[in-house]
């Protein structure tokens, strides 16, 4: 089980892959349309290797939930 | 309003170079771009062709990852050859942008379109299932993709279109552009072809249809037009695009004309799917329309840049269309000898080699021509590209699905 920290850090990595946003700037408070510029697909590409890495299940009533990074570590933390 | 089309930019990505000059310098010296390939599908699949020309520069090195990751090959090198377009143009950007982007069009074909991405997705939707399929796939094997992608990154809003006349699209897209710029609905537009789809299944089908050479142990050999020992035409793959401008508009803008795109031709032959019809009736009428709409005479037409492919149907009977729609004296050459055939690029990139030898005065040679056919009664160059003025001059461009399109430029 990863802990939120660990959770944040692996996010980050997937949004570099995705959409190429350096590590450092994916931080909690960032919203991922308004601050990191992240369209509706990559979000879908994102939430698939987010899945992959930490074992959830993210459906997609849940995903448009998840504005911000920290509520995408939030909800992986509960879920894991 | 006047009706005159300009040409103020070009951009290519091609077998021989990552832009224009690269190309152009490698024609002139003679160089090829076809080489043997080593993807592992050639083994896998015992094809009996093994050569092709790729890029000379991949994409890769170009474009930035998370940006190239997004697009098919095909919409890649439309991205790369239109931006180096667009800079030739010296149209600006943003706020500095010359033109309205109203007033701004995007007129690019394929041939194939995004063919590989179709193929990998359905890998990962037959091998890994539902979850694993890119979301990205629709736009990146959509065959308006390529314009889609040029439209989008530089905000043309005056209409994004993308004819489909399999190796005739590039050129059929100039064709469409220079009515768009006649009609006055934009200033500008950014036309050209795009294709990358050198893969097993093109390689395979192509092979099924008898039209590739097999000259697999002298790959820079294989392709030879007009030669009595041609097997077939060698696989390649790039972009080609100019930005056309009304000329009343270039001018008041002060921009660098390089040439004038002066009239283009489409003809259909409705006689095969894929063969060419033998006497090149509908070649010859594409052509005399080129040059009529131009507002030319045939005896204004010094040189035809052929479409000739290096299959033995199709590259006589375009010699016997040229001698019917223009008589004896236009003197030929075949770039397919050096880049391969780029399907639906080929017709852009070759339109581009044709205002440049307008431009120079000067016709690149046909490689791998030893020995002419006793059926072309032209002169076709050879050896060394040959100086020559010229003030007019023809591409030519033919498809599957029996398209024939010619266009005509003219020096400034």
């Amino acid at each position: 089980m990863a802990d939120n920290t660990e959770i944040l850090a692996g996010l980050a990595e997937i949004v570099e892959e995705v959409a190429g946003i350096d590590t450092a700037d994916v931080t909690a408070e960032k919203s991922f349309v308004d601050d990191l510029d992240i369209d509706s697909l990559s979000m879908v590409e994102i939430a698939v290797q987010a899945e992959d890495k930490f074992g959830v299940k993210i459906p997609d009533d849940q995903l448009a939930e998840l504005k911000t990074v920290g509520d995408a570590v939030d909800y992986i933390a509960k879920n894991q | 309003m006047s009706t005159d089309v300009v040409v103020t930019g070009l951009g290519a990505t091609t077998p021989l170079g990552g832009d224009v000059a690269s190309t152009w310098d490698a024609l002139l010296e003679g160089r090829s771009g076809v080489r043997r390939i080593d993807a592992e599908w050639v083994e896998r699949h015992q094809l009996p062709v093994q050569i092709a020309a790729p890029l000379a520069v991949d994409p890769s090195e170009v474009l930035p990852r998370v940006q190239a990751r997004r697009m098919d090959r095909c919409e890649q090198v439309a991205l790369i050859a239109a931006k180096e377009a667009w800079a030739h143009a010296g149209l600006g950007s943003g706020e500095d942008m010359q033109v309205e982007p109203e007033r701004l069009a995007v007129v690019i074909g394929t041939g194939i379109g995004g063919a590989v991405t179709l193929l990998n997705q359905d890998d990962l939707l037959e091998n890994d299932g539902l979850r694993k399929v890119s979301p990205l796939t629709v736009p990146m094997l959509m065959p308006n993709g390529p314009a889609a992608y040029v439209g989008l990154e530089l905000g043309a809003q005056g209409g994004v279109h993308a004819p489909v006349s399999a190796c005739a699209s590039g050129a059929e897209a100039l064709a469409w552009a220079l009515r768009l710029l006649r009609a006055g609905e934009v200033d500008v537009v950014v036309a050209g072809g795009a294709e990358a789809c050198i893969t097993g299944i093109t390689v395979a089908g192509f092979v099924q249809a008898r039209t590739l050479s097999q000259r697999n142990d002298d790959p820079q050999r294989a392709s030879r037009p007009f030669d009595v020992n041609r097997d077939g035409f060698v696989l390649g793959e790039g972009a080609g695009i100019m930005v056309l401008e009304r000329a009343e508009f270039a001018a008041a803008r002060g921009a660098t004309v390089h040439g004038r795109l002066a009239g283009a031709g489409i003809t259909a032959d409705a006689y095969h799917i894929t063969g060419p019809e033998p006497e090149g009736i509908g070649q010859s009428r594409a052509i005399a329309a080129a040059v009529r709409n131009a507002g030319l005479e045939p005896a204004d037409i010094g040189h035809v840049n052929c479409h000739a492919t290096s299959t033995v149907a199709g590259d006589v009977g375009e010699t016997r269309a040229v001698r019917k729609a223009l008589g004896d004296h236009p003197v030929l050459t075949a770039p397919k000898s050096a880049l391969g055939h780029l399907v639906g690029a080929a017709g852009s990139v070759e339109s581009i080699i044709t205002l440049l030898s307008i431009r120079d005065g000067v016709i690149p040679a046909t490689l791998n021509l030893e020995e002419l056919d006793p059926g072309v009664e032209l002169d076709v160059v050879a050896g060394e590209p040959r100086k020559m003025e010229l003030t007019a001059a023809v591409s030519d461009s033919f498809g599957f699905g029996g398209h024939n399109v010619a266009v005509a430029f003219t020096k400034v």
